[in-house]
């Protein structure tokens, strides 16, 4: 159980994972009780990758994703509180009560965003890196999609002009090994997504998600390619959602067996483990962590809940930069 | 609803070899929301294929399937996607047959949800009824009840033309009547689903229910509205509205489209070219606002055309105070 990570580090990690989950725990009832609407996808599982990328990254650098956001935006540093107001809809969410679950964003924290065209993101990621290659700064651009995302035509555009222009962007494929109800073995004759990125001759890589530390030493080796002007590289990152695709999935496509073997993996518990065992860290000091961050989420729903509505003059406010615009209203 | 739309399918694949049916989630999953559910079980796996996410793709397959001879449908899950897929359906599907000098067709149906579906924010929320109704070639349906949806997806599956076909997540779950056997409904007909003779009240798809709703409302002060479903939106049925107009002399369009170059845009056109001299009012419509949807439920309820303001607008036309 050696580890070259500090104590810090892995109390960073402990603290953030515990922070997504239970921030998504309580998502999943709310959603239940209806103060959550539209389409929600817990990143419940996948925590290990917020943790690890986090550690590797400066603040400067970029992150990009599909709907599947609450966890990445979190961990980016859009507040919890915003977040969750977000998803009541309320005018005080992350994106002003107009996104939802799918479409948190945080300009001022270089979280570009949760979107809902799989694979669309893939493209835009990239854009975001020229931009930073154009400005003549070394950030990266963490660029995330699914295994399903992986299919689409934009993955191949962009891995060819990434390439090409050597663009500062670290391509995440989070494969949890189901896109809805398909699996990977379903949707292609390759399997092992990482050898895309041959046919462009682009760096690649697959790499255990339920572990953090894998997760960081994968992402700080692209980094530094990101940042020396080497260009891209493609992270596989095998990981496992233990929730349904969304809120309404029966999830007929998988076993419970399946689910519950890779929560014996749970980077959450494992990580607590090292901290208790590894770094001496007190049973006392575990639980003040647990009670933060179950007060942290109590304050995210009572901010969430008292926050106001958006009022109806938002409808046409945020469509244009230019307050003048003359909409037809007929 | 979804059973009339199964029906639909199942008939017609049963009666014609060449007709298959794929998309994402098709097969196994029994659809994303259960439209095809035991079409697996029945045809096969060569007749009900699921593809990966790969919208372009599958449908750049599909349409090469139909230059070649057979009949596909293609299901979106969303029409929101089918975006990534404009290229084939404007660029392929709806051009080839002009372009070869009529040497080759494109039998095609295009299905899937369409429009807004509460709270799913801007970029699952569009109604596209009026992008694909701009482009010749194709014909483009938009039924409002399982009756309308069974006989008119029979017609498109059967239509030579590639045929866009526009469903409702949100109606999905409707219920209504569907007679035993076999019926078809003719492409390019509009129904009026209540008559009267006040005012003309033009709508399609889920905003039948707004249009209808206000109708209703309408009765109550003893303003007798028609009520005229188009179903399908290309061919435009205007001769339905314009017969209308004459009896009514007033017209209100309620639509979820965006407000710039909308259905209701063309219709308004056609009906005061072709009808200017029946007209006591100006046409008007209730579209969906300037904007994207926003997530919001204020801001959701903001941005769709709803009963009281349909109402409020006949009135208008009417010219009564209120
Ligand atoms: C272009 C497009 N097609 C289809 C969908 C519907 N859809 C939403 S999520 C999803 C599955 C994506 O799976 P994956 O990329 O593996 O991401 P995960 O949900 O596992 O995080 C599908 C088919 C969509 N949003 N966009
Ligand atoms: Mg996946």
């Amino acid at each position: 159980m050696a580890t070259k990570f500090t104590k810090e580090t892995y109390l960073y990690w402990y603290e953030l994972m515990l922070l997504l989950r239970r921030f998504e725990e309580k998502t999943g009832q709310l959603y239940g009780m209806q103060k959550i609407r539209g389409f929600c996808h817990l990143y419940i599982g996948q925590e290990a990758i917020a943790a690890g990328c986090m550690t590797a990254t400066k603040p400067e650098d970029k992150m990009i994703t599909a709907y599947r956001d609450h966890g990445l935006a979190i961990a980016k540093g859009v507040s919890a509180k915003a977040c969750m107001a977000e998803m009541f809809g309320k005018a005080t969410g992350c994106s002003k009560g107009k996104g939802g679950s799918m479409h948190f964003f945080g300009a001022d924290v270089g979280f570009f965003g949760g979107h809902g065209i799989v694979g669309a993101q893939i493209g835009t990621g990239a854009g975001i890196a020229f931009a930073d290659k154009y400005n003549g700064n070394d950030n990266v651009t963490l660029t995330f999609f699914g295994d399903g995302a992986a299919r689409q035509g934009m993955l191949h555009e962009t891995f060819n002009l990434a390439m090409l222009w050597k663009l500062p962007v670290i391509f995440i494929c989070e494969n949890n090994n189901y896109a809805m109800g398909t699996s990977v073995t379903r949707t292609s004759n390759v399997v092992d997504i990482y050898k895309l990125a041959d046919a462009y001759e682009m760096p690649a890589d697959s790499i255990d998600g339920m572990d953090p530390e894998a997760v960081h030493e994968a992402v700080a080796r692209a980094v530094k390619r990101g940042r020396a002007g080497e260009g891209p590289t493609l992270l596989e990152i095998k990981t496992y959602r233990y929730k349904g695709h969304s809120m309404s999935d029966p999830q007929k496509y998988r076993s419970k067996e399946e689910v519950e073997e890779y929560k014996q993996r749970d980077p959450i518990e494992t990580s607590k483990q090292k901290l208790l065992e590894v770094f001496g860290v007190s049973e006392a000091e575990i639980e003040a962590i647990n009670e933060r961050v179950r007060v942290e989420v109590e304050e995210c729903v009572k901010f969430a809940e008292e926050s106001p509505w958006p009022s109806e003059d938002e409808l046409l406010k945020d469509v244009y930069i230019d307050q003048n615009y003359p909409f037809i209203v007929d | 609803m979804r059973e009339a739309l199964r029906e639909a399918m199942q008939e017609e694949m049963r009666r014609d070899e060449k007709v298959f049916l794929l998309g994402e989630e098709v097969a196994e999953y029994n659809g994303a929301y259960k439209v095809s559910q035991g079409m697996l079980a029945e045809f096969g796996e060569k007749r009900v294929i699921d593809t990966p996410i790969s919208e372009l793709g599958f449908t750049a397959i599909a349409v090469g399937a139909a230059q070649n001879g057979l009949r596909p449908i293609v299901e979106f899950m969303t029409w929101n996607f089918a975006v990534l897929a404009l290229d084939q359906i404007l660029n392929t599907a709806s051009k080839m047959l002009a372009m070869s000098g009529g040497q080759i067709g494109c039998p095609i149906v295009f299905r899937g949800a369409n429009g807004s579906a509460g709270q799913l924010g801007a970029q699952h929320s569009t109604a596209f009824e009026s992008y694909y109704a701009n482009i010749p070639g194709l014909k483009v349906i938009s039924p409002s009840n399982p009756y309308d949806s069974k006989g008119l997806l029979k017609a498109a599956i059967r239509d030579n033309d590639p045929v866009v076909f526009m469903e409702s997540e949100v109606m999905y779950g409707d219920k209504g009547e569907v007679p035993e056997g076999e019926y078809i409904i003719e492409i390019g007909k509009a129904d009026i689903k209540r008559p009267g003779r006040d005012v003309t009240i033009v709508s399609f798809n889920k905003m039948m229910k707004v249009a209808l709703g206000a109708a209703e409302e309408l009765a109550k002060e003893g303003i007798e509205a028609e009520v005229i479903d188009l179903r399908t939106i290309r061919p435009l049925d205007w001769f339905t509205i314009l017969e209308s107009v004459k009896k009514t002399n007033r017209l209100v369009i309620v639509e979820e489209q965006w407000p710039f170059a909308s259905v209701s845009s063309e219709i308004t056109y056609r009906i005061q070219k072709e009808g200017f001299d029946y007209l006591d009012a100006p046409i008007r419509r209730i579209t969906s606002a300037d904007a994207p949807m926003h997530y919001a439920p204020t801001l959701v309820g903001a941005y769709l055309p709803d009963v009281p303001r349909t109402v409020k607008l006949v009135k208008e036309v009417m010219y009564m105070k209120k």
